[in-house]
């Protein structure tokens, strides 16, 4: 369905509305990207040199403000500042392009400002205060185009779940904060020792499923495919790429690091959880017809991968084999760093199509190669780093998390012995059904015939479109052929997250990427030269016995003999998933309607057939409802205390004070 | 290192070009001959292919560049693979370069560039034949990457140098538990991947059955002659990987001499005429699957896959 | 099991190969011995149909001189055309062979396509094959019979 109807062709030059538009999409995109830099700037800086800490305490009343940075913070910043690099200089032309309003443009660098505080945040108040203004932000830019009805429904959706997870994580912190009596977040980690496993398992439980519902994990994730369509393409690759990454940053700053060590069951309910979420989430990516929502489940996708990662380094350092613990962390940072690389790509691509065709419908587009070829490129090397092949930018990340899985210890270890294949199952299925959702969304999107009038009148995105895309590709390109640069970098961070593992030696990532103690090795950059000079080595083949050969020809299709081919032939994206959806119908449960008309004057003769399909989120059509219910009915009950009267709500406050009092006694 | 393992690793590849033809007429001529027929001798598809080569180059109107490049890249990666692996000698020089991961990979990757040939043609078979092909490639790579893990398991490594040194080093691993599941769930990724009967016809002339060869409709001429070769590079590196990964006896170690690259060109060359007559030889037996049973058949060797591995890991003593 | 049995007592049912043919066109491209043709039925009884899945049986074998039937006429040399041409096959037939890469052939199967056969005349019928299209190889009869099509299509192989 289209959603939103650009104007043919956008003439930028008309009037001063224009070029005041033009002025503030400038400047908005600018102070966005030099954000980007300064924080990658300070993301290097901390990660290889000395942790820094700050305290403002007149910033808020009672408890003040701190920043600490060490390389954890270090990595989640440089990865938001890159990001917001390449958006803003995308976002320059998509501004002009879309006709954003002022809000958006003049939020859009607060956004990335507030992202780029949580990592840094020191104590529990600054955490809370400055996630609060990442989410706050964050709505505002995903209502930029609050006229249309499914942008407000999908904003108000995104606010309750977000407000939801926040509820959560303020009640894990409070905890912590109060069974540790200080805000601070280094003393929160000495006194942790000291905690009961109940309160651990608690906070545990609580941190996960709020910054997990951040990441996209199952089962707080239904946010994710709602807002990531409706908002602007900078917005959604804002949040795919560097937002989501806050949540796995809380999951390992609390969980892993300041909690400490924990028992065996904390590794594996990560590796549960990340699994099912990545199969879960590529399999509705696999169905998906709306390119965004699509690219939008393949962020929960990694995003599970991740979760995998991390759950398995905790199990497998808390087993005993911490050097292969830390080649699943690698893997887990890699994989982060990688994600955000190919997932800004996609969406600014997506946004690209967007502003072009005004479509997002995979069935509706096609034929952009020959329209727009520098987003077809681009989206095809996004698109080949989300499926994990050789060559793309998350093969290394999957390599060394599937060289993880395999080497993990078997001295009779039960739990490992049955968790390790089935996690290496999961990844090996996610793999095969991204491949098969990317190849879904470029094959059907962008190659053969255009498939309706908007695609068929695509032009090619503006200059600073496509540097956005180029500079989110050539990380792309570094992470696929030469991940070696990154190597001390991940030695840093490795170090200080020793609790899981990072204190072993790493992978070397060199020209040869080496697992020390066990025998592993990969070359990615002499893997993609061999893999050119095969190529041409087929290519020079298909050369023999050219000599005999008549001249060549371009002929029409051959198509097997149809006379009148339309574009309205072609697999579309709901058939190219057909099979797919057919073998998991059972988990999907998609929606479908067939209705036949027949002719007035003869009920054998039909003269239209009409299907339709729906497919919804199986998770929130089934979790979500009975929550729901129960919540209302719990506010229809309490609903009865509220009666108006005055002399009654003074009672209640008197006597909440006197609880208070009693308890603080 | 040495530069006679160089030579042998070059030597694999033309082997590997020259011999792919080969197989395939071998299995046709098996095939044949079951029947009662006299078929047309091993040496045809490589006529078919001289043939092939000389005709006219077509380009039909709509591809992309997608569709240009596809036979050359699906070619390419299976070189690349016969580069890698060991089939006469161990010490490849680009043994380190991928292990049996990044060989899946590359698998993949030409599956890939077909699969993306088929939909760019803007057909509806070729868009029929990329969706059947892509939904077997998803299902099948849990199964490969399950029976990768239970071969690395003994050699605790999935680098191809290593796990045929530790089957030659430990003979009687091949006759375990683990090791024949993990053979027979290979056997049946080998058959889907490579698109032979139960999964897929190679002969068949109805569209709508076609998984394959719906994705190549459209090509002709050299073009077609690189397709058809990589199909049978293809089929001919995967029967050399069974062969090697379990039953290597035979191949040069990693500092051969050049009678012992001779010794291991000769042992290849007669385990994988086995393998292929002895594939042939069952296809005679077995109708095509219908396409939604097929699921079935992967999970099942899935399902064989898992308990390879978990037997590897509770029967399995790992040498150090 | 019991197939197995029943192979090794059936044996080797092909006819023996006669002295190949005298060829009349050069083979496509000049390599002898290869041969894929697309088939078409421009109009046809099916009786030639049964002669040439006869002509590609076990008996017949015509697969041992190095011809095959392929499904895409882009994979062919050659169209083997059976049947008169009927009005609405007449641009399917002109079609297919377009799609065919040069060096190609024509091979036309019985007598209906050579000069019309029993149904020259017919209302619906646009003319033979030869009427349509250039053709390299016409081999007469209805039908002809399996060994005159395996002769016919080893006189193009050279085999």
């Amino acid at each position: 369905m289209a959603l939103h109807f650009s104007p043919a062709v956008p003439e930028l030059g008309e009037g001063p509305r224009a070029a005041q538009r033009t002025r503030s999409a400038r400047l908005s995109g600018g102070l966005t990207a030099a954000l980007g830099a300064v924080g990658l700037a300070l993301g290097l800086s901390v990660i290889f040199g000395a942790p820094r800490h700050l305290q403002i305490a007149w910033l808020l009343p009672l408890v003040g403000t701190r920043f600490e940075l060490d390389p954890v913070s270090g990595v989640f910043i440089a990865v938001t500042g890159a990001v917001s690099i390449s958006v803003g200089i995308y976002s320059v032309g998509y501004a002009q392009r879309e006709r954003w309003a002022r809000v958006p443009m003049a939020v859009l660098p607060l956004f990335v400002a507030a992202m780029l505080l949580v990592p840094a945040a020191g104590s529990v108040t600054t955490f809370l205060l400055v996630w609060e203004l990442m989410a706050a932000a964050s709505l505002i830019l995903v209502l930029s185009e609050h006229r249309r009805e499914a942008v407000r429904s999908a904003g108000i959706f995104y606010a309750i779940m977000t407000q939801l997870g926040f509820a959560m994580i303020l009640l894990a912190l409070v905890v912590l904060s109060a069974a540790s009596n200080s805000d601070a977040f280094t003393a929160i980690a000495a006194h942790a020792g000291n905690l009961s496993p109940g309160t651990r398992a608690t906070v545990f439980l609580l941190t996960v499923l709020g910054f997990g519902s951040k990441a996209g994990l199952l089962p707080l994730h239904a946010w994710l495919p709602r807002a990531h369509p409706e908002a602007p393409s900078p917005v959604s690759s804002l949040m795919s790429a560097a937002m989501v990454n806050m949540g796995i940053y809380g999951i390992i700053r609390i969980d892993l690091q300041i909690l400490g060590p924990g028992p065996r069951w904390w590794g594996l309910a990560l590796m549960i959880l990340g699994g099912v979420s990545a199969v879960f989430g590529v399999l509705q990516a696999s169905v998906a017809t709306d390119l965004k929502r699509l690219l939008a489940y393949s962020t929960t996708e990694n995003m599970g991968l991740i979760t995998l990662a991390l759950g398995a380094a905790a199990l497998l350092s808390s087993s005993g084999a911490p050097k292969v613990a830390a080649i699943a962390l690698t893997a887990a940072l890699l994989h982060v760093l990688a994600h955000a690389a190919f997932k800004t790509l996609a969406f600014l691509a997506a946004g690209s199509v967007l502003t072009a065709t005004g479509l997002r419908d995979l069935d509706k587009l096609g034929g952009l190669a020959r329209r727009m070829p520098v987003t077809t490129v681009m989206f095809g090397i996004g698109a080949l780093g989300a499926s994990g092949l050789p060559l793309g930018a998350g093969f290394v990340s999957e390599w060394l998390l599937l060289q993880s899985l395999i080497h993990s210890p078997h001295d009779g270890n039960t739990l490992l012995a049955l968790a390790m294949p089935l996690s290496v199952g999961a990844v090996a299925l996610t793999t095969g059904l991204g491949i098969a959702a990317m190849v879904k969304a470029f094959g059907v999107g962008f190659l053969a015939r255009p498939r309706s009038g908007a695609a068929e009148n695509a032009r090619e995105a503006p200059l600073s479109m496509r540097a956005g895309m180029v500079v989110a590709a050539t990380a792309c390109a570094v992470f696929a052929i030469w991940p070696a640069l990154l190597g001390p970098a991940l030695r840093h961070v490795l170090a200080a997250l020793s609790t899981v593992g990072g204190h072993a030696a790493g992978p070397q990532l060199g020209t040869y990427l080496r697992l020390p103690g066990v025998a592993g090795s990969l070359a990615p950059a002499l893997l993609a030269a061999s893999l050119l000079a095969s190529v041409l080595v087929a290519l020079g083949l298909s050369r023999w016995g050219a000599r005999h050969r008549p001249a060549p020809v371009l002929a029409p299709l051959w198509a097997s003999g149809s006379d009148a081919l339309s574009p309205r032939m072609q697999y579309t994206a709901t058939s190219f998933a057909e099979p797919l959806q057919r073998v998991f119908d059972n988990v999907l449960r998609p929606d479908t309607d067939v209705e036949v008309t027949h002719f007035a004057e003869s009920q054998y003769l039909v003269e239209k057939v009409t299907y339709r399909t729906r497919q919804a989120d199986p998770v929130e059509q089934r979790l979500y409802p009975p929550v729901v219910r129960a919540v209302t009915a719990m506010a229809q009950a309490v609903r009865r205390a509220h009666n108006g009267s005055i002399h009654l709500y003074l009672t209640y406050g008197a006597i909440g004070l006197l609880i208070v009092l009693l308890v603080a006694q | 290192m040495s530069a006679l393992a160089v030579v042998a690793a070059a030597l694999q590849v033309v082997c590997v070009l020259a011999g792919a033809p080969l197989v395939v007429g071998g299995m046709r001529q098996v095939r044949a001959r079951l029947e009662g027929r006299a078929g047309g001798g091993v040496g045809q598809p490589w006529r078919d292919l001289r043939k092939q080569l000389r005709k006219q180059q077509i380009t039909p109107r709509g591809t992309t560049v997608v569709f240009a490049v596809a036979p050359a890249i699906a070619a390419g990666s299976t070189l690349l693979i016969a580069a890698i692996m060991p089939i006469f000698a161990l010490g490849s020089p680009l043994d380190s370069t991928a292990d049996l991961f990044g060989v899946v990979g590359l698998l993949f990757l030409g599956t890939v560039a077909l699969t993306l040939a088929g939909l760019d043609t803007g057909t509806a078979f070729g868009g029929m034949g990329s969706s059947r092909e892509i939904t077997i490639a998803a299902l099948v790579e849990p199964t490969i990457l399950l029976a990768v893990f239970a071969l690395s398991i003994p050699g605790q490594s999935a680098n191809l140098a290593a796990i045929v040194s530790a089957t030659l080093h430990n003979p009687g691993q091949v006759l375990s538990l683990g090791s024949v599941l993990a053979f027979v769930a290979l056997v049946i990724v080998i058959i889907a991947e490579t698109g032979r009967l139960p999964v897929d016809n190679p002969s068949t002339h109805l569209e709508l059955t076609m998984i394959h060869e719906a994705m190549v409709l459209e090509y002709a001429g050299p073009k077609l002659a690189l397709v058809e070769w990589a199909s049978a590079m293809r089929l001919t590196v995967l029967l050399t990987l069974l062969a090697n990964l379990f039953l290597p006896w035979g191949i040069a170690g990693a500092d051969p001499s050049p009678l012992a690259v001779l010794l291991g060109l000769v042992a290849i060359t007669v385990k994988v005429a086995m393998l292929a007559g002895a594939l042939a030889a069952g296809e005679v037996f077995i109708a095509k699957l219908r396409y939604f049973r097929v699921p079935e058949l992967l999970a099942g060797s899935f399902l064989l896959a898992l308990l390879a591995v978990t037997a590897s890991y509770f029967l399995a003593t790992p040498t150090h | 099991m019991s197939w197995i049995g029943r192979i090794r007592r059936t044996g080797r049912i092909v006819e023996p190969a006669n002295d190949a043919p005298e060829a009349c066109v050069t083979p496509p491209t000049g390599v002898t011995g290869s041969l894929q043709l697309r088939h078409v039925d421009a109009g046809s009884c099916n009786g030639c149909e049964v002669e040439i899945s006869g002509a590609f049986s076990a008996v017949y074998d015509a697969e041992r001189f190095g011809v095959r039937l392929v499904a895409s006429p882009r994979h062919a040399d050659g169209i083997l055309a059976t049947g008169v041409v009927t009005h609405n096959m007449r641009q399917p037939l002109l079609n297919t062979l377009g799609a065919i890469p040069e060096p190609r052939v024509v091979i036309a199967v019985g007598d209906c396509a050579c000069n019309g056969g029993l149904f020259a005349n017919g209302h619906g019928v646009a003319g033979s094959v030869a009427d349509v299209v250039a053709v390299d190889v016409e081999v007469l009869g209805c039908p002809p019979t399996p060994a005159q099509i395996v002769a016919a299509l080893r006189a193009v192989t050279g085999r």
